[in-house]
């Protein structure tokens, strides 16, 4: 039982460890910084720039981000400090529901509604021409498909902020929401951080919603009505042609191994923020 | 009204209707999959496989992706199953309280959770190669086990955590040994919990296309051996979405209601069972 323990507390080396041994051949030939900040990607030529793919990551995650977050937290405020307790036992559930909803539907939908609503719509509105899919389709979707965990995650954290601390505020006359701007939200803010680095590590990793609404052309977006081609979308797109190219398939183990990476780091942070939270709560 | 009031009344406002906000998404998406998909579901389309190739073929239906689907969230549920419940009863009554290796197993499952499952599916290829597997169902269940496993475990563990301490000590006091108060006591106390854990770590296996798309390949048939490739549905969804055809994309609608009325009756079952075990537990 013990071994098996160790071995299962050990998957995210081997893991990491796995990738390494695959995406080897690369890095003996090509230096770390030219495969990172390279714009030019040909796999025929042996042209293995990821820059492209990187900055449509960064720009995805980011516009989704700038969506999701507020939303979240004043949905997470008010769940947490307004909210009737039965409106809650409604609520909880659908957003559990919203959790578990497969990414393919999210991609999906995403095409059938947000895609056409881009294209027709929105972009004109703006005067710019768009085929819909583009950055700002990727993010309205990964915005959605991080709404359940920043959520979840946020209304533990202002759950968990002493009641008497807000009583004290609240018994010097001042209203609710002052209560929350200035002793809630202050008390909360590590956890409110970890809340949305989680959702930051997920929506930069999550990838079959991405790959179906974002566009997938190889270059850096200029606007969020350009499309991108996020690092996880072209993992996944190529597994059928890697083979047949040499270095493709060590090429794409890299990025996996730099998408896991990334993500491990940013997930190693919140849990030690909400590790110490919860300490400091006990 | 003061300066205060309207701000408070602006702020609720706008709580209010963000929350409105992403309860609506919610709705829009089920009515959506509903709206397309349910024109496009009839007997054929869950009882045959796709003719013609699953690209092209105009007839038939998605029965290699919902078989292939249940085979492989199945076949991963269980190796999954066999090894967080050794891990987490471990944790829970051979460990010490304040064990490094259990915190430390504790914290890899947390941040395992977080781990995108394209990179599952990558280091299921890696696996594949390193045994010179080609893609197929064993492959797939491999890399799906492997993305349930935090989830599943964690969630055991939250559960097994309830269970109170007296009972551990009753247990011991009969002369029970440490084995035989881990499955037949404190297993069964925990069982409601152990299944909720069990049913969401299968949603999320047979939700999940990024780790499969390496791994299990896709087909037209149904498996049958572990050593064949493996249609999905979330895959079924995904390629058969891409064709200019309309009746191959009818099959990527009908596949997607399926998987969400599976994820919901997933979602229904764990509450219920949660609701309905807890009643007689020990407490």
């Amino acid at each position: 039982m013990m071994l098996l323990t160790i071995f299962s507390g050990l998957i995210v080396f081997l893991m990491a460890f796995g990738l390494y041994q695959r995406s080897r051949p690369i890095l003996a030939i090509k230096p770390l910084t030219e495969l990172l900040f390279s714009t030019s990607w040909h796999p025929l030529r042996g042209e293995f720039g990821f820059f492209p793919f990187i900055m449509g990551t960064l720009w995805v995650t980011g516009v989704a981000l700038a969506i999701a977050v507020p939303l979240c937290l004043l949905t997470a405020i008010y769940l947490s400090q307004y909210a009737h307790r039965r409106v809650r036992e409604w609520t909880n559930p659908l957003i559990d529901l919203l959790a578990g909803i497969p990414s393919v539907v999210y991609g999906m939908w995403g095409i059938l509604i947000i895609v056409p609503l881009i294209k027709n719509h929105i972009a004109p509105f703006f005067g710019i021409f768009s085929t819909g899919y583009s950055v700002i389709a990727g993010s309205i979707v990964l915005a959605i498909m991080i709404f359940p965990i920043i959520i979840h995650v946020a209304v533990e954290v202002f759950r968990s902020v002493p009641y008497e601390v807000s009583e004290a505020s609240l018994a010097l006359g001042a209203t609710k929401w002052q209560t929350v701007k200035h002793v809630v939200i202050r008390k909360a803010m590590p956890g409110v951080i970890a809340a949305i680095v989680l959702g930051l590590s997920r929506a930069f990793g999550e990838t079959m919603a991405v790959l179906m609404v974002a566009g997938n052309v190889a270059k850096v977006p200029s606007s969020v009505f350009d499309p991108a081609y996020p690092l996880p979308a072209l993992i996944a797109n190529n597994y059928g042609e890697m083979l047949s190219v040499p270095l493709y398939d060590s090429a794409l183990l890299l990025a996996s191994l730099v998408l896991l990476l990334v993500v491990l780091f940013f997930n190693i942070i919140s849990r030690v923020i909400l590790i110490r939270v919860e300490r400091s709560i006990q | 009204m003061s300066r205060r009031n309207i701000e408070e009344n602006v702020f609720k406002g706008l709580m209010v209707v963000s929350t409105l906000i992403i309860l609506s998404t919610l709705v829009l998406i089920l009515a959506t999959v509903t709206v397309k998909g349910l024109p496009a579901l009839n007997l054929a389309m869950i009882t045959q496989t796709p003719k013609g190739g699953y690209y092209l073929g105009k007839e038939g239906g998605v029965l290699n992706a919902i078989v292939g689907s249940l085979y492989l969230a199945g076949g991963a549920t269980l190796l999954a199953i066999s090894i967080s419940l050794v891990v987490v009863l471990y944790l829970n009554v051979y460990a010490k309280k304040d064990s490094h290796l259990a915190a430390f197993t504790r914290f890899s499952f947390d941040v395992l959770w977080g781990i995108p499952s394209i990179v599952y599916g990558a280091f299921g290829f890696t696996i594949m190669i390193f045994f010179g597997l080609r893609t197929s169902l064993l492959a797939g269940i491999i890399a799906v086990s492997l993305l349930i496993l935090p989830i599943m475990s964690r969630a055991m563990d939250e559960v097994i955590r309830m269970v109170p301490e007296e009972l551990f000590d009753a247990s011991y006091a009969l002369g029970a040994t440490r084995l035989e108060t881990a499955f037949k006591v404190i297993a069964r106390q925990a069982l409601p919990g152990i299944l909720t854990a069990v049913l969401v770590a299968f949603g999320r296996g047979i939700g999940d296309a990024a780790s499969v798309i390496f791994t299990a390949g896709f087909t037209d048939s149904i498996p049958y051996s572990l050593f064949r490739p493996a249609a999905t549905l979330p895959l079924a969804i995904f390629f058969q979405l891409g064709t200019p055809i309309p009746e191959v994309q009818d099959r990527a609608y009908a596949s997607a209601l399926i998987l969400t009325v599976i994820i919901l009756i997933i979602s229904v079952v764990s509450r219920i069972l949660t609701k309905k075990f807890t009643k007689h537990i020990v407490k």
